[in-house]
């Protein structure tokens, strides 16, 4: 194509195709069998073992580590997706480091944990090469249950409403099943279309029909759906994304860090994928980080992390951090963007450096400008849509107990719910445990 | 610098470190080699009688065990004898010999149990200029189905009758080697002192199946989908040699008997082991099988550092040290009492002690909601269960108590004075103190 990373502006093929193979290959290889034995063998057996406790999933992680080093990998799988039907893209994309990883008794002790989440990849990818699935579903019970969106906590939710013996069906807005394991996570995270075979290995399971293309609004109400079916399980997420709120964000290469993330999944040819020589993106989160990376990955020259706080209140893990300064993104802290400049499309950023006062977060009154080709948004998302009549809370859906929401009949989990830390993780146990709840209330 | 030297039943050598009869030591070029390395002698893999040679099956002769990372902890063989012609390994002890004086070169032997067969050997064997001879008594599978090795060593009189001969037709120093496949390893032990041995030397290995094969049920190593017990080797034996090696060193009537110590010797630290427990030099096979002839080196350096750092200037200084501390389970002091101790500080909250305190002894750990461990000193018999299970070295200790002090599990306060067994109240064999 010849392009380069100094190309000017924003501009497509800036590697050689290798070069852009290799850098969205997977991030993590997964373990060989004896890799993965000498893994294991690091585990300690804990008794009321702490990675268990921090697992949201509260996944048995001795127990599946224990029969991974006695050689019965699927056995160690079933264990996982006894309590995370989704524990193979867990095992991708949870911060281990600061769930399972972070209390590992090795970690606390000599700083380097058992490698929960590789070994918990290893035994998953071994099951699910198989192409079999553990599980049958109960007796038909003849309820059915609607499960509004197919992401994590919604597909959680179906497989065990499913299992139970109930009918569900999943309406879903985008395309493609998965919600953001399909289009929110980077790439090298989730290689291979790894997001649709785990929906595919999923539904194996049966009793669950997938109608993609509706969404509350657009084709559905919940006052429909609370009418048709014995209870409706709201797994929505958070389609809305916050406003820079800076002058002058109108303009052209100025877009939303999940779009250009989705854009990217879906891309089949990344060299045609077109990315700025000077990118900056602001926010603190791993939004931020997974669209500076790969930015970074396509041949970008400059690429920036602009947060407005202290690097301490990033939500970006530590290792986040340190993957994003690994591959050459730099990362700024306390400032914030005050105006957008450019004539037609993006040129420079100008921010003004912040302090944290007794009043919150103020502007120092000092700025300074960075070239921008192309600026992502990576400052949060939000509940976008909700049907009327739910109490929120915050900004998202009210629950209470196991995802209960103010509405007979209806429950919800995921990010579009309150509690939780917007984990896929968290989301899968919440709709396994709102599941668990229906199922107990229609029986 | 510490003395390394080894004088062993008249025979030196620079170290204590041998290569034991086995592959390692089946011909020249290999003994050649492991001299250069610098292992202190040799004993040449078992010699047979003249004649066609013996035969090895065409299959696996070696099964294992793992510890995690391939880490070889346990080895089995079904190899025979040497199965080389005799006038071949003959000639060639005898170049190894003449070129390498300084180094001990003794030849393992085993033909029939009759007395012609040993006659017509031992004068074959001597006129090689080699230092001493080693009866296996000890292979426990293949030769031993014919006869020999530990068919022989299973029977005290054999052995005694096989080394008299020895002794009465070869000039040579006569070390008998002795089979751990028996009940009680004293006894061939006298047989042997019996019949003049000069040393023995033990243990040879151990009956032993590797594993099965849960597709073909077959055991392992497998043969066609046969296998036979083979003979166990390595690290996992050196608890049961070392306990076979002290019950000689101790036994009165063979107290004094040289002994060459073998089984798992893999480390310096192993060697100075087995040499406090009486042995005065140490054969290694496995480690040399696992790692190459070059771990001598760290054998030597390693003992070397030892002793000095203990002001041991040879190395009989230390052999058989130990051995006055190894008694009868009835001689141990009731009036000792430990306890648990944890060092929270090195604790890594892994629960272990806890798990195997509570769910398999005398639940005496405590556990509280924020993972302190902590040991209950009413309920501790001071078992060490929780030391063995820790991950953390030196995390778990036991502490002694003072006399004087209260043992809160009896209520009753420690007792300065030795008691034992033997006059222990509950004992119905106890005699009465004095009255």
């Amino acid at each position: 194509m010849g392009h380069s990373p100094f190309t000017p502006g924003v501009a497509a093929g800036r590697l050689p195709s290798e070069a852009m193979t290799r850098n969205f290959g997977d991030l993590h290889p997964p373990l060989d069998a004896h890799e993965a034995t000498v893994a294991a063998d690091r585990c300690y057996f804990c008794h009321d073992a702490p990675c268990m406790t921090a697992c949201p999933t509260s996944i048995d992680i001795p127990l599946f580590i224990r029969q991974i080093a006695t050689g019965t990998p699927e056995a160690a799988a079933k264990t996982i997706f006894d309590q995370n039907i989704l524990g193979g893209m867990c095992a991708r994309v949870c911060p281990t480091e600061t769930l399972c990883e972070e209390v590992c008794v090795r970690e606390v002790a000599e700083g380097k944990p058992v490698e929960i989440g590789r070994l918990q990849r290893y035994a998953t990818d071994k099951l699910m090469a198989k192409n079999s699935h553990p599980f049958s579903r109960a007796a038909a019970t003849g309820k059915r249950v609607a499960v509004v969106g197919a992401g994590p906590a919604g597909l959680s939710c179906a497989h065990r409403l499913a299992m139970k013996g109930h009918d569900v069906v999943i309406f879903d807005a985008r395309t493609k099943p998965g919600g953001l394991n399909e289009y929110g996570i980077a790439s090298y995270k989730s290689v291979d279309d790894f997001a649709q075979k785990e929906v595919d290995w999923l539904l194996q399971i049966g009793g669950i029909e997938v109608r993609q293309g509706q969404a509350l609004g657009n084709g559905l109400s919940l006052d429909a759906l609370v009418a048709e079916y014995d209870a409706v399980f709201l797994g929505i997420g958070l389609a809305g994304v916050n406003a820079l709120r800076a002058e002058g964000e109108e303009v052209e290469n100025v877009a939303d860090a999940v779009d250009f993330i989705a854009e990217l999944r879906q891309a089949r040819d990344l060299g045609a994928l077109p990315v700025g020589r000077n990118v900056v993106v602001i926010g603190g989160g791993m939004t931020a980080v997974d669209a500076a990376v790969q930015s970074k990955l396509l041949g970008a020259e400059n690429v920036t992390i602009v947060y407005r706080r202290g690097q301490d209140r990033m939500a970006a893990s530590g290792y986040e951090q340190d993957l994003a300064a690994s591959k050459g993104v730099r990362i700024m802290t306390h400032a914030m963007p005050v105006k957008v400049i450019g004539n037609g499309a993006v040129r420079e950023v100008e921010f003004e450096y912040t302090e944290d006062g007794p009043g919150g977060l103020t502007g120092t009154g000092e700025r300074f400008t960075l070239p921008a080709d192309q600026l992502f948004r990576a400052i949060g998302q939000k509940l976008d849509g909700a049907p009327e009549g739910l109490a929120l809370d915050g900004g998202k859906i009210k629950v209470s107990g196991a995802g209960r929401t103010s509405v007979a009949k209806v429950w919800a989990g995921g990010d579009c719910a309150t509690g939780g830390d917007d984990l896929t993780v968290t989301a899968v146990a919440e709709g396994r445990d709102a599941a668990e709840d229906i199922h107990a209330s229609l029986s | 610098m510490a003395d390394l030297s080894s004088e062993f039943v008249g025979i030196k050598s620079p170290n204590p470190f041998w290569l034991a009869s086995a592959p390692p030591t089946d011909k020249e070029y290999n003994v050649r080699r492991a001299f250069e390395a610098g292992w202190g002698g040799v004993v040449w893999k078992t010699l047979g009688e003249e004649g066609p040679p013996v035969v090895n099956v065409n299959g696996p002769r070696y099964g294992a065990i793992w510890g995690a990372d391939r880490r070889l902890l346990g080895l089995n063989n079904i190899e025979l004898i040497t199965d080389r012609p005799l006038e071949v390994n003959l000639r060639e002890i005898k170049q190894v010999k003449r070129d390498y004086p300084d180094r001990a070169v003794v030849v393992s032997i085993m033909v029939p149990c009759e007395e012609q067969a040993w006659k017509s050997i031992l004068p074959l064997v001597e006129e090689t200029g080699a230092d001493g001879i080693e009866l296996n008594f000890g292979c426990p599978h293949g030769m031993s189905e014919r006869g020999m090795g530990s068919a022989v060593g299973q029977v005290p009189e054999y052995i005694e009758m096989v080394t008299r001969w020895c002794k009465q037709y070869s000039r040579m120093p006569v070390i008998v080697k002795l089979t751990p496949n028996i009940t009680d390893i004293r006894k061939p032990a006298r047989a042997a002192k019996a019949g003049g041995a000069d040393a023995v030397s033990l243990i040879n290995t151990i009956n032993s199946i590797t594993g099965v094969d849960l597709d073909s049920f077959a055991p392992e190593p497998t043969i066609d989908g046969k296998g036979s017990h083979g003979g166990y080797c390595g690290p996992a034996v050196k608890p049961i040699a070392l306990s076979m090696v002290s019950e000689i060193a101790r036994d009165p009537e063979t107290h004094g008997l040289p002994i060459s110590g073998i089984g798992g010797v893999t480390t310096w630290r192993d060697a100075a082991e087995f040499m406090a427990l009486g042995a005065g030099n140490v054969q290694v096979c496995t480690a040399a099988m696992t790692y190459g002839f070059k771990v001598v080196q760290e054998m030597i350096s390693g003992l070397s550092q030892w002793m000095d750092e203990k002001g041991h200037a040879s190395v009989a200084d230390f052999v058989g040290r130990a051995v006055p501390n190894v008694t009868d389970w009835q001689y141990l002091n009731l009036n000792y009492i430990t306890k648990a101790r944890i060092d929270q500080d090195a604790c890594i909250k892994c629960g272990r002690c806890y798990a195997a305190c509570e769910d398999t002894s005398h639940q005496a750990i405590s556990m509280s909601a924020d993972r302190v461990f902590e040991v209950k000193d009413d309920e501790c018999v001071a078992c060490n269960l929780c030391v063995n299970v820790c991950p953390v070295e030196g995390c778990i200790t036991m502490e002694e108590l003072a006399p004087g002090a209260m043992d809160e599990r009896t209520g009753r306060k420690v007792a300065k004075e030795y008691a034992n067994w033997t006059t222990h109240p509950n004992n119905p064999a106890a005699r009465p103190a004095a009255e």
